[in-house]
């Protein structure tokens, strides 16, 4: 009997290869863009002199292959947090990891006392990165005590919220108490790239690595989820094992991230949205595609930032505020949530 | 005989609320059970209990044996729950998968034996037409069906179905039927709670609850049985023979 060819058939039957491909032809795209494009807009220096090829090479690589990287591992720890709480509007910011790691982060700053992420050398960076992560990690729990566990999705939203306001206070006042970190703070909470070295590519790298394969791993627990915890339970999942581990490459994702370019919203919401708007897999695909597609996604608004007023070079975390923004309104004009 | 499952004394509280207060059942192997009552008698409470879903005092031996190992129990053990939600953006194909998840090896893939069960167990639902459209695009009773097709892709002697014929239209339900009767005729045991009394008569045994306790366990066709469930339904529903069935009528309201 043949299938009734229409859309969603069609768009199910897409193939995760494919559309993994095309994302990965398009990142290749954007880094010869990202490094074409420098503080005065277009200017290739392909095949330039000795310090065309040190810009090129120590600072325009790095920054295009770091902001892909925290792309990646906030569009994979977005669709960790839509699988594991089983919610399409779950994103590593609304549980409150995001306020969280920025506040792990500013009380770092107050602690080693130097600019931050222009700060050099592995140990600062890995203070940094640590500090954002336990921030997460710290945030993400205190949510899920707050919502007593991850069955009541109302009351899981209501408590991140909660918890992000209460981090964001808390970072507030830290700033409020040591003005000196201010000017640090104000680059992280608006989101840059700026300070991206091949340091921070080396350790985002490892991350994103370590985080992809462990997701990867849940998988089919993220899988049989999808269809309730008793359902998960009936098959022989370890829920709780489970939780425990995606909680922890969630946070570790999202600290990292965090750390290195702060607060970057949306990539994270819109990331496995877009994925699955092209494909319809099972999360073995879909966690690493959302990776791919994250990346591809700030990647592209860094540049964007570069660009559009260069020499001016814009917040990049502003920027996907307002195209994320736009995207999901054009979202729910066109089909109601 | 070893029961398929037997519980002993078996409590469950939920929010500080005791639902099931001391069950104690054999089910035989090879039989088709149905778990009938009133509303918040415990039905589901009960049956989750049984299939190692929920915290619970008290003793459960499945086929003769208490401590098992998830996976080895989840290969005995299929369960299909209430209104299951989500899972909107999977394929239907991908969802019957699952059932086989209890028997691959951590991300080894489906082996060519795991293909041949879904299809097969899809095609007993008739739901292998729209295998590649996502549970999201299909109606409630479509997706009902589906979703039995991934509890019989466990391919587990037992089956535990929690009111299983939620949205589906009448020819579907007897469709259902001759499913539970091949399996419990192939030597498996089937379990369901079920609202709807006519079919759950259909069962070989009733298990009639009420306010957290068993009522009454026996054979369908055993008058006693008739009169308990008179009982629990406040002695407005009574038990007839009709065409060869037990049918359960409302009495009729007096003026």
């Amino acid at each position: 009997m043949p299938l009734a060819r229409d859309e969603a058939v069609d768009r199910a039957t897409r193939s995760p290869l494919a559309v993994g491909l095309v994302l990965i032809a398009v990142t290749a795209l954007l880094l010869a863009v990202g490094t074409a494009v420098g503080s005065l807009g277009w200017e290739p220096l392909w095949g330039g002199a000795d310090t065309a090829r040190a810009i090129l090479w120590e600072i325009r690589l790095p920054r295009s292959l770091g902001a892909w990287l925290a792309g990646a591992l906030l569009g994979l720890a977005g669709a960790v947090a839509q699988g594991l709480f089983r919610n399409p509007l779950a994103d590593p910011y609304l549980l409150g990891s995001a306020t969280g790691a920025a506040f792990g982060v500013a009380m770092m700053l107050v602690l080693i006392g130097v600019a931050p992420m222009a700060a050099d050398g592995w140990v600062a960076r890995l203070g940094l990165t640590g500090a954002g992560f336990a921030g997460a990690v710290g945030a993400v729990l205190v949510t899920l005590a707050l919502a007593r566990g991850v069955q009541h999705t109302l009351r899981l939203l209501l408590a991140g919220v909660i918890v992000g306001m209460v981090f964001g206070a808390l970072s507030a006042l830290v700033m409020f108490w040591v003005p000196d970190i201010l000017r640090s703070m104000q680059s992280f909470l608006l989101g840059t790239t700026g300070f991206l070295g091949w340091g921070s590519v080396g350790l985002l790298g490892v991350l994103l690595a370590v985080s992809v394969l462990v997701a990867i791993g849940f998988s089919p627990a993220l899988d049989a989820l999808a269809l309730g915890e008793s359902t998960a339970i009936s098959l022989g999942i370890p829920l709780s094992k489970v939780r425990v581990g995606l909680v922890g490459v969630m946070a570790l994702a999202t600290g990292a991230a965090v750390a290195q370019v702060g607060l970057i919203a949306f990539i994270g919401l819109l990331a496995p949205h877009l994925v699955r708007a092209a494909v319809k897999p099972t999360h073995r695909w879909l966690l690493p595609l959302a990776a791919l597609a994250g990346g591809v996604l700030l990647l592209a608004a860094d540049v964007l930032a570069r660009w559009l007023l260069a020499p001016q070079e814009l917040p990049v975390g502003a920027l996907t505020s307002l195209l994320g923004g736009g995207y999901l309104l054009w979202l729910m004009h066109r089909r109601p949530l | 005989m070893t029961p398929a499952l037997r519980a002993s004394d078996l409590h469950v509280s939920l929010g500080g609320r005791e639902v099931l207060r001391g069950i104690d059942l054999s089910l035989s192997a090879a039989r088709w059970t149905a778990v009938v009552g009133p509303n918040g008698a415990g039905k589901t409470t009960m049956l989750k209990a049984l299939a190692h879903l929920l915290p619970a005092r008290g003793g459960v031996e499945m086929l003769g044996r208490v401590a098992w190992t998830d996976r080895e129990r989840a290969r005995r053990l299929a369960w299909l729950g209430q209104n299951e939600s989500g899972a909107e953006d999977l394929r239907a194909h991908d969802v019957v998968m699952l059932g086989r998840l209890p028997h691959q090896p951590w991300l080894g893939g489906a082996s060519a034996e795991d293909q041949a069960i879904v299809e097969d167990a899809m095609r007993q639902t008739q739901c292998w037409d729209w295998r590649l459209r996502p549970l999201g695009q299909l109606s409630g009773g479509e997706r009902q069906r589906v979703l039995l097709a991934r509890a019989l892709a466990v391919r587990a002697p037992l089956l535990l179905m929690d009111e299983p014929l939620a949205n589906l239209d009448p020819p579907h339900q007897a469709d259902w039927l001759a499913i539970v009767r091949r399996h419990v005729a192939a030597g498996g045991t089937a379990v369901s709670v079920l609202h709807e009394l006519n079919m759950a008569l259909h069962a070989d045994e009733l298990v009639v609850m009420d306010q957290g306790r068993i009522a009454h366990h026996g054979a369908c066709a055993d008058p006693a049985t008739h009169e308990a469930l008179r009982e629990v339904f406040a002695r407005r529903v009574r038990v007839h023979a009709l065409a060869g069935q037990w049918v359960a009528l409302p009495d009729a309201v007096e003026d």
